[in-house]
């Protein structure tokens, strides 16, 4: 692999940059392959760089419809956080975090991971009752969280000059991450694709997977694509929001539904807000990139929903809500929205599991998924390379739907 | 935000609604022959098809009742109307 | 001269009799009337208007409207604004502007230093390098040099922003000439339209352009059209509005930024449209050569305007580089202004006739292109040669006009999931099906010639019309004088004459067509990858006037069609919208409406402490008296429950009537334990499940009568609970005959509560028999209190005796403050939820989101007895059965009685094995001082908790592990005799 420098950066100017090599291959595809990983997204190229580095399984195809680093690795709002609820979550997300921070020197790409710090807005009581509980559960688990007042609130946000005691939802005061991080999250993408290329996996585009194959066992035989048939013991499936589609190919039935969720970036300006922002309590967050773009996001869209674009009244809802708390965005203007396609299981819980097909595996049900791309692909490498659950994805496994056992993360009242 | 053709109200904008999830089949009078796993099944897996689903919404803001409409996930565009 | 040097002394759509005075970047200028900035800033001889994002290179003016991609302006006072397209901020007096993003001005911009290192910071550099030895050194210089303009600060005074909602048979967005047509024709047929221009005046291309219709000057056409429309009462008719998202079920969003009313700053519409025609016109592309980014280069029907629309020369003499017919008419309006022209440079081989008689004794380079532009602070000439190579030659000039060709405005149409498609002939993406009920018309049709734009109008505004059930009459399309056929033969960019070259395709973000070789060089090859590897098409103006470039560059390295690259996804807004003009008029309780009890008014009046509990409602959380402490005054409510009388406002609490033959049938469903031995004018506890046998609600239903029922529900839990029922009413049993009547805002009560309730009552004045055998503890009466109609309810949340009277909403406050008056003898007083929160713990009664917390079960919770075994059925039933089958410890509720009396723990407090920072074993559900004990007391769910009674638990706090001796999860009158007395 071409190391990247300042350096490479100097002397390849003098070349006017002509020598740079290919981030990764294309290699063509062959037709058989000890793994295939579906979906050249986030957790598909994470998977097979761990699968590469940690397990030394090297002869993997990577599987993309489209094009690499396409899926919701290239929509979202790039968050990266572990102030969980469970115990069953926390420690994942910790990991992620962990893996994440050193992830830039690691693939030697740099990912612009900035430890911004996420400040949350408590604006009711009950909430700060439930973040005071994350907060002691965190804390066992090694993850910081911490209470602001008022005052400290909003010195940490200056441009938060709404919530006064005389409005709607006065502000009660704040809780602080000062962990939780945004990054560049193409760079994630690629990154992975290319530190998983120079270790041997093949990453294919344009290859379309139409349907799962199985032996006559029942295990998993391969998949069929646009470019012919390409077999391979085990298939990881990484394809968020189109998991089902695939997996009904052979009837394998999973608790997962899609729904749109979309966010919207302003116009660039100048640096106004340094800390991510969360206001759970209207639901809305935000912080600012590197170019100034606040990016901001907000609830799904009800529905189920492939459409990609954005309800305007969830997004109304989104932009009044902030105003409330930020009124002088008024003046700032939008200057894109999207959406993406995710996956919400039935409990709201990620799902890293084995399936009733031997050899098929999934990652689904990822929504803030790109938090967890580090510690997804490195616990679905784990679990493709030991056919056994790393111990931090146990309680993801799908057997927990069998006993209607979920981990509800989301919500203290009762699941939907 | 869709338009929803209430069968008792007339199109009305998506916000007067509340989303009630794919239409499942009918609860069973008696659970007694399904067994665990079909009735894990239909609690927890619910259709997700890239296309047509048929969904329901609570017109919660308008007459109260629930309708049911076939609509298309990727383009959002409402197929047809099936009544109550 | 007043209005500037380069105003040309007659003509332009300007008031000459309005002279209007403004600054920029500190400097005062004057301009006129009709002006925008960039029109009058170019009539004063202004070139160098901004510094470009990454290089800081001088810049000016390219185009002259939304499509500008290189000069924007932040705006002072009154008109605080950042980000403007310098070509969109029209003239006012006493405007005050400045360039973004140069310091301290575009003239000298000290962060042209960049510059220098600019071979070092190829497309993507940053991926490749501030890795050492921490990108957390880098970022804040950054961050603080990119950004372009600061975010306005001030909210504008006496302003406001509104939402109208609008129905119309067809909307047409643009009023160009195919937009008007398709208009008229609609309109004209009696179908209700809705017109929609981004301009001030209508008239779209034909405003910048001198052509006759019907043989007279267009704008005279213009007129009579919008003065046709502007007379029925079936058009409305929007300028400075742009249409800038096409949304499902043909949901179109408009922002008006001058309504006609003087007190709305902006105006968003909510368009639901039968059909829309979208008019949008199409947008020039610049042409991609070194260097092809100095002040004086613009598109030439920019140029065209300023010349026709606002009578300003931006040069004096011009070169104009094409590929197409088009900028031939635009060559011919800047003769008529006194514009030299050094040369046309079509790329073309063969140039038309027509095209040449347009502008008789200028030099046509054939077959050549411009190579490379020079100059420094703006333009000075360009080198031009043979396209096929040949002998190099150097045209001074001080402005050079592009027309790379158009590109049909397909945002909308894209926005609205059509396909496009890739049209050789005019080389561009032109709609090819709709998805949605939707067309293009003229140029964003692809039709770039005027007669057929008028023609394909009408024609689109005829076929909505009809799909709207409208007959259109063919209209006669008005004559237009023949121009040359428009004719193009790409030319997506200029080869290099050096490797070095700097040759923008993306003027705003500083990408070059080396950047685009780089990023697929490396690898990022599709479309999506260059845009994002290398930010081309992500500023501000989207890259609305080179995009296209951008597919022609991967197409002409790939060897493929542009079919095959296609398109980046057009995203809305078309144009930066601002977040205030979104959210309209809402604010405040519109945004979170409030709900209010009849006594809200009378609990802020004594000084509650009022806030959020859930569901919306606001309440009392406490009345605190001078001098008290929060605890203190906790305390005191609490203390006067368990001793003498209270009374609070239970009015959230949801209820519901359900009626009908099958009302039992029904709760028998909802609850898991039985209701059918429940006798009239009593009640009995319930637990709701949901499908997944989680607990879902619990409260108290009341028999009232054979098939008629009062259920009460938790107040944050009230609005679920009846979307479950109705859902399984209507959705599940539709064929049951049984009706639910949300009841919560009908009835209001007041709760009085203590050991001398009942002598309150009494005073009260009642024809209730209020004796205990007479009305026992969980009955409901109907009669009169304090000579209001009332439902009288014995039910007790605080564990002591209680009524809880139930009047009509409009008696509410008086009954409130009679029983206060009556009460004060008997010491009564009114309490909080914070005091009501205390008196459910001591006496272990379940709260929704403390101990019910999504994970439990009825058996967790110590009401396993509430899960009937002899109901075949009911909602959750199942679940929990199947749930249970797995076995293993679970969760359990139980008390806590922590070791050191006088310890408030944290609610939520974790419990782990030996207090150990591992997976936790339970937590802390509630935490509260006991009045009747003087000492702490909690509830928690805990691992087995019911087996470990007597046994410690280890409260793990951040520093310290708090011990607790667990008991049961009762403290006060286990027995409940207070509370039946």
């Amino acid at each position: 692999m071409q190391r990247y420098s300042l350096f490479s950066l100097a002397r390849n100017a003098l070349s006017d940059h002509q020598n740079w090599q290919q981030a990764w291959r294309s290699p063509p595809l062959r037709d058989t392959y000890d793994v295939l990983v579906i979906g050249a997204g986030g957790h598909g190229l994470a998977t097979a760089y761990y699968l590469a580095k940690n397990h030394g399984i090297t002869n993997v195809a990577v599987l993309e419809k489209g094009w690499l680093g396409g899926g919701n690795v290239a929509r979202n709002t790039v968050t990266i956080r572990s102030n969980y609820l469970r115990d069953e979550s926390i420690p994942f997300f910790v990991k992620s975090v962990s893996l994440f921070e050193g992830l830039t020197k690691e693939l030697n790409y740099n990912l612009m991971y900035s430890r911004r710090s996420m400040v949350d807005v408590v604006q009711t009581w009950g909430r700060l009752r439930e973040l005071k509980r994350r907060m002691l559960n965190m804390d066992i688990h090694g993850s910081t969280y911490e209470q602001l007042d008022v005052e400290e609130l909003r010195r940490r946000i200056p441009a938060l000059t709404g919530g006064g005691p005389e409005s709607r939802l006065p502000i009660l005061g704040g809780m602080v991450h000062p962990d939780a991080a945004v990054c560049r999250h193409d760079a994630v993408a690629w990154g992975y694709a290319r530190g998983a290329d120079a270790r041997g996996v093949e990453l294919h585009q344009k290859t379309e997977v139409k349907a799962l194959l199985r032996n006559v066992d029942g295990s998993i035989a391969g998949v069929e694509t646009n470019r012919g048939t390409v077999r391979a013991g085990k298939v990881a499936v990484a394809v968020s929001g189109h998991t089902t589609s695939l997996t009904e190919t052979v009837g394998l039935r999973l608790p997962l539904k899609s729904f749109n969720l979309a966010a919207f970036v302003s116009e660039p300006v100048k640096p106004l807000i340094d800390v991510i922002v969360n206001c759970p309590d209207i639901g809305v967050y935000l912080s600012q990139s590197d170019k100034g773009e606040l990016v901001i996001g907000g609830a799904p869209d009800p529905g189920q929903s492939f459409r990609r674009d954005i309800k305007q009244n969830v997004f109304e809802n989104a932009v009044s809500a902030m105003l409330e708390l930020f009124p002088a965005f008024r003046r700032l203007k939008l200057m894109r929205q999207w959406g993406g396609a995710l996956e919400i299981a039935h409990d709201g819980s990620p799902i890293v599991s084995r399936t009733d097909i031997p050899g098929l595996f999934v990652s689904a049900g990822w929504w803030g998924g790109f938090k967890a791309i580090p510690a997804g692909g490195y616990t679905l490498a784990h679990l493709v390379a030991n056919n056994q659950p790393h111990k931090l994805i146990e309680a993801f496994s799908l057997d927990r739907f069998r006993h209607l056992d979920f981990v509800l993360e989301s919500g203290t009242t009762t699941a939907r | 935000m869709l338009h929803i053709p209430c069968p008792f109200c007339g199109p009305r904008d998506e916000s007067e609604f509340a989303h009630g999830g794919p239409a499942r089949q009918q609860r069973p009078d008696d659970l007694s022959p399904l067994d665990d796993a079909a009735w894990v099944d239909h609690l927890t897996v619910p259709p997700n098809p890239v296309g047509p689903v048929r969904e329901k919404w609570w017109h919660v803001r308008g007459c109260g009742q629930w309708v049911t409409i076939e609509r298309d996930t990727l383009t959002h565009d409402i197929l047809e109307e099936t009544g109550e | 001269m007043s209005g500037g040097e380069f105003r040309l002394p007659s003509g332009g759509r300007i008031d000459r009799s309005r002279p209007l005075r403004f600054s920029f970047g500190g400097r005062q200028y004057q301009g006129y009337e009709g002006d925008t900035l960039a029109s009058a800033l170019l009539a004063n001889g202004v070139r160098l208007t901004a510094r470009s994002f990454k290089y800081h290179r001088p810049r000016g003016i390219m185009g002259a409207g939304y499509e500008e991609p290189s000069s924007f302006v932040e705006l002072a006072g009154e008109d605080e604004s950042g980000n403007q397209a310098i070509t969109t901020v029209r003239l006012r007096d006493g405007l005050r502007a400045s360039p973004v993003n140069c310091w301290p001005s575009p003239g000298l911009d000290l962060m042209a230093a960049n510059q220098l290192f600019a071979r070092m910071l190829p497309a993507a550099f940053y991926y490749k390098t501030f890795m050492w030895p921490d990108w957390h050194l880098f970022e804040p210089h950054i961050r603080r040099a990119a950004g372009l303009a600061a975010a306005p600060q001030a909210e504008r005074r006496n302003t406001r922003y509104e939402t109208r909602h609008w129905h119309c048979d067809v909307l047409v967005a643009g009023a160009g000439p195919a937009g008007l047509m398709a208009a008229l024709v609609a309109a004209r047929s009696g179908a209700r339209v809705l017109l929609a221009d981004e301009g001030l005046e209508a008239g779209g291309s034909l405003l910048g352009r001198k052509v006759t219709v019907d043989g007279r000057p267009a704008l005279d056409w213009v007129a009579a059209a919008t003065a046709e429309l502007d007379g029925m009462d079936n058009v409305t008719r929007l300028r400075d509005a742009t249409v800038w998202a096409y949304r499902e079920g043909n949901l179109l969003l408009v922002t008006e930024r001058s309504p006609d009313a003087p007190h709305v700053f902006q105006r968003t519409w909510r368009v639901r449209a039968g059909r829309v025609v979208i008019a949008t016109g199409a947008i020039e592309r610049a042409m991609v050569f070194a260097d092809n980014d100095r002040p004086g280069m613009m598109l030439a029907s920019a140029v065209q305007t300023y010349v026709n629309r606002y009578a300003v020369r931006p040069g004096r003499r011009a070169v104009i580089f094409t590929n197409n017919t088009g900028a031939y008419a635009a060559a011919a309006d800047m003769l008529a202004a006194g514009i030299d022209i050094a040369a046309i440079v079509d790329s073309r081989l063969q140039v038309e006739d027509d095209a040449r008689a347009l502008v008789p004794g200028v030099e046509i380079l054939a077959g050549h292109v411009v190579q490379r532009s020079h100059g420094g602070r703006r333009v000075t000439g360009v080198t031009v040669q043979p396209k096929a190579g040949g002998t190099p030659r150097r045209l001074r000039c001080d402005l050079v006009c592009m027309s790379g060709g158009w590109s049909p405005t397909v945002h909308l149409f894209s926005q609205s999931r059509g396909r496009l498609r890739y049209e050789e002939s005019v080389a561009a993406f032109v709609p090819a099906e709709p998805a949605q009920p939707a067309a293009c018309a003229g140029a964003a049709e692809g039709r770039f010639e005027l007669a057929a734009a008028l023609t394909d109008g009408a024609e689109k505004g005829r076929l909505a019309a009809a799909a709207m059930g409208f007959r259109a009459q063919a209209a006669a399309v008005p004559q237009t004088k023949d121009a040359p056929r428009y004719a193009i033969e790409p030319l997506w960019h200029v080869e290099q004459h050096k490797p070095t070259a700097k040759s923008f395709v993306d003027v705003q973000n500083d990408v070059t067509l080396n950047d685009i070789h780089l990023a697929m060089r490396e690898g990022f090859g599709a479309v999506e990858h260059v845009k994002r590897y290398t930010t081309a098409g992500m500023g501000i103006d989207q890259g609305k006037t080179g995009n296209i470039n951008i597919i022609g560059a991967i197409a002409g390295k790939e060897g493929v069609p542009l079919e095959e690259v296609g398109t980046t996804t057009f995203r809305s807004p078309y144009v930066p919208i601002e977040f205030g003009a979104l959210a309209g008029a809402r604010r405040e309780s519109v945004v979170l409406p409030y709900r209010h009890t009849p006594m809200t008014a009378w609990h802020i009046e004594a000084g509650a402490v009022m806030y959020e509990a859930g569901a919306r409602w606001r309440r009392p959380g406490y009345y605190p008296r001078a001098g008290e402490s929060f605890q203190e005054t906790v305390n005191r409510e609490a203390r006067t429950v368990r001793t003498g009388a209270a009374v609070y406002d239970g009015s959230p609490l949801g209820k519901f009537e359900i009626k009908g033959r099958d009302a039992l049938r029904l709760i028998e469903m909802l609850y898991t334990n039985a209701f059918s031995s429940l006798k009239t004018g009593m009640g009995r506890y319930g637990l709701m499940l949901s499908d997944d046998g989680l607990v879902l609600d619990d409260g108290v239903t009341f028999k009232l009568g054979d098939g008629h029922y009062l259920m009460s529900t938790s107040t944050g839990n009230a609005d679920e609970v009846n979307r479950h029922m109705t859902q399984f009413c209507q959705v599940e049993r539709p064929e049951w005959d049984v009706h639910i009547t949300p009841v919560t805002a009908a009835w209001s009560n007041a709760t009085v509560c203590g050991p001398r309730a009942r002598e309150v009552m009494e005073a009260l004045g009642t024809d209730i028999d209020l004796s205990p055998d007479a009305f026992p503890f969980m009955a409901i009466r109907e009669g009169t209190v304090a000579g209001m109609q009332a439902r009288l309810c014995r039910v007790s949340f605080t564990g002591e005796l209680s009524f809880e009277i139930n009047v009509r909403s409009r008696d509410a406050a008086a009954l409130w403050r009679r029983v206060l008056e009556v009460g004060a003898p008997f010491g009564l007083i009114p309490i909080g939820s914070e005091a009501n929160h205390v008196l459910r713990v001591e006496k272990g009664f379940l709260s929704l989101g403390h101990e019910v917390d999504a994970t439990v079960d009825p058996y967790d919770l110590g009401i396993g007895w509430a899960m009937s075994k002899k109901k075949p059925d009911y909602i959750g039933k199942r679940a929990v059965e199947i749930r249970r089958k797995r076995g293993g410890p679970r969760r359990e509720l139980v008390g806590l009685l922590i070791d050191e009396p006088e310890r408030l723990v944290t609610e939520g407090a974790p419990i782990t094995p030996g207090g150990r920072k591992e997976a936790s074993e339970g937590f802390v559900s509630a935490c509260v001082w006991s009045v009747v004990h003087n000492r702490s007391v909690a509830l928690a769910l805990l691992k087995d908790g019911r087996a470990r009674m007597g046994q410690k638990a280890h409260i793990r706090m951040k520093d310290e592990v708090v011990t607790a001796l667990i008991t049961r999860p009762c403290f006060h009158d286990p027995d409940g005799n207070f509370l039946r007395s």
